[in-house]
């Protein structure tokens, strides 16, 4: 039986234990309220970028961007996107399993991997993966400019013809104790039908310097865009991810004081019985020699 | 008379409202909007985008690097890669990013890299330009 001293000892280690687990939900819950700002800050620009996108695709129907175009081929460069830290549960397991899985079944010729984030690369590079670019240690609120290079190392791939297709993988956001990975085609570009029909028919736009070069730019800066929204995204998740883990530790640690409590408390109360033994029976013996 | 106007870009929302009157730079050359204008989309080269709420006063001045701008009849939207309010410009920065910019061009390139270094110094020349003028 261990000395009652030693168990104190733990209980206090798993009390300081605790208190961190305690510290960090709460920062990952602050920092959570912080990063679906971000997303929601992003939310204008992409809506607007929609709208113009398929009123300009209306427009230009006879002309074809390349990332427009679907090839037939069966390679592809996934953009991953993981955390730069851990301790957030499984969302950096889920999102690379999910991106690895869906690359090797529909793009088994060859796969590449552009990461943003510390964990998709180290685990990509260990399972020796192709890894083409990588870009790490984002702060919780990144410009464009610091995500950019991950996209135009892909697009360019793409561009030169090494790769049929530009995907996408992050954690989806759903709610504090959801987060699903997601996996988006980025080229071939689908343009989503509009949600409603526009109503009446809509004045002609004069296109400067003309509609091909308008959609030539705008293309590439929808596919930023969704990346950039991912990254943001994922930040949101990861602290929800975080939030969670950490209240599960914290629990985990109460549960572990409780139940060396009563140990502890039960090994006190024998030490005390068999003190008290010890005594009795001493008595009796000096007793019985009396 | 008045129209909305909107200016985005991908971090944050810039400006939001009804003016009289804004001044862009487009891709060819330099543009205004009034009410009424005829329906427009146009490629952004990076300047200064000035919005005036009524005409001729109370002029706003925004930099901004480069983007889409929309005319619609009920509305004008500005799509901005990188946007900011004058008063937000550091110029030790940018004359930072036109000198690394110059010296890159000085150099051999690749006709990619030249086009990305020519453009970050017309960037950086732009900011710089909008930056004097609120001064001076």
């Amino acid at each position: 039986m261990p000395a009652f001293r030693d168990i104190v000892r733990r209980i206090d280690s798993i009390k300081n234990t605790q208190k961190i687990t305690k510290a960090m939900q709460v920062v990952a819950a602050t920092r959570l309220r912080r990063a679906q700002a971000a997303v929601q800050a992003t939310r204008p620009y992409a809506d607007k970028m929609l709208e113009v996108l398929q009123t300009v695709s209306e427009r230009a129907t006879e002309y074809k961007h390349p990332f427009l175009i679907r090839r037939e081929g069966k390679r592809a460069v996934m953009i991953l996107v993981t955390t730069d830290k851990g301790l957030a549960g499984a969302i950096n397991v889920n999102n690379i399993r999910t991106a690895t899985r869906y690359m090797s079944r529909e793009f088994p010729d060859q796969q590449r991997y552009v990461t943003l984030g510390r964990k998709g690369r180290d685990f990509l590079l260990r399972y020796r993966r192709d890894v083409i670019a990588e870009v790490s240690n984002l702060p919780d609120r990144p410009s464009q400019g610091q995500v950019l290079p991950a996209v135009t190392v892909a697009l360019e791939e793409y561009a030169k013809g090494n790769v049929d297709a530009v995907l996408l993988c992050y954690a989806k956001w759903i709610s504090t104790i959801r987060q699903e990975p997601t996996v988006r085609v980025l080229i071939p570009a689908e343009i989503p039908a509009r949600e409603r029909e526009s109503t009446g028919p809509r004045a002609d736009y004069i296109y400067e310097p003309d509609p091909e070069s308008v959609l030539d730019g705008l293309l590439p800066r929808y596919v930023e865009t969704q990346v950039f929204q991912a990254v943001l995204e994922n930040k949101a998740s990861e602290y929800s991810a975080k939030m969670i883990a950490m209240q599960n530790a914290t629990n985990a640690a109460g549960d572990l004081i409780d139940s060396l409590t009563l140990y502890a408390n039960k090994v006190r109360q024998a030490g005390i019985t068999t003190e008290l033994m010890e005594i009795v029976s001493g008595a009796a013996a000096q007793e019985g020699s009396n | 008379m008045k129209f909305p106007l909107r200016v985005v870009s991908v971090e944050r929302s810039l400006f939001e409202g009804e003016v009289e009157f804004i001044i862009a730079t487009g891709a060819e050359g330099e543009l205004g909007v009034l009410a009424r204008h005829a329906p427009l989309m146009t490629i952004l080269k990076p300047g200064p985008l000035r919005i005036q709420e009524t005409f001729g006063a109370d002029e706003q001045l925004l930099f901004v690097g480069g983007g889409f701008l929309e005319v619609l009849p009920e509305r004008v939207t500005v799509l901005a890669d990188v946007a900011e309010h004058a008063e937000e410009i550091s110029v030790a920065s940018a004359e930072e990013a036109r000198r690394r910019a110059q010296e890159k061009l000085a150099g051999t390139l690749s006709s990619a890299e030249e086009t990305e270094f020519q453009n970050a110094l017309a960037m950086a020349e732009a900011r710089l330009r909008l930056a004097r003028a609120r001064r001076g």
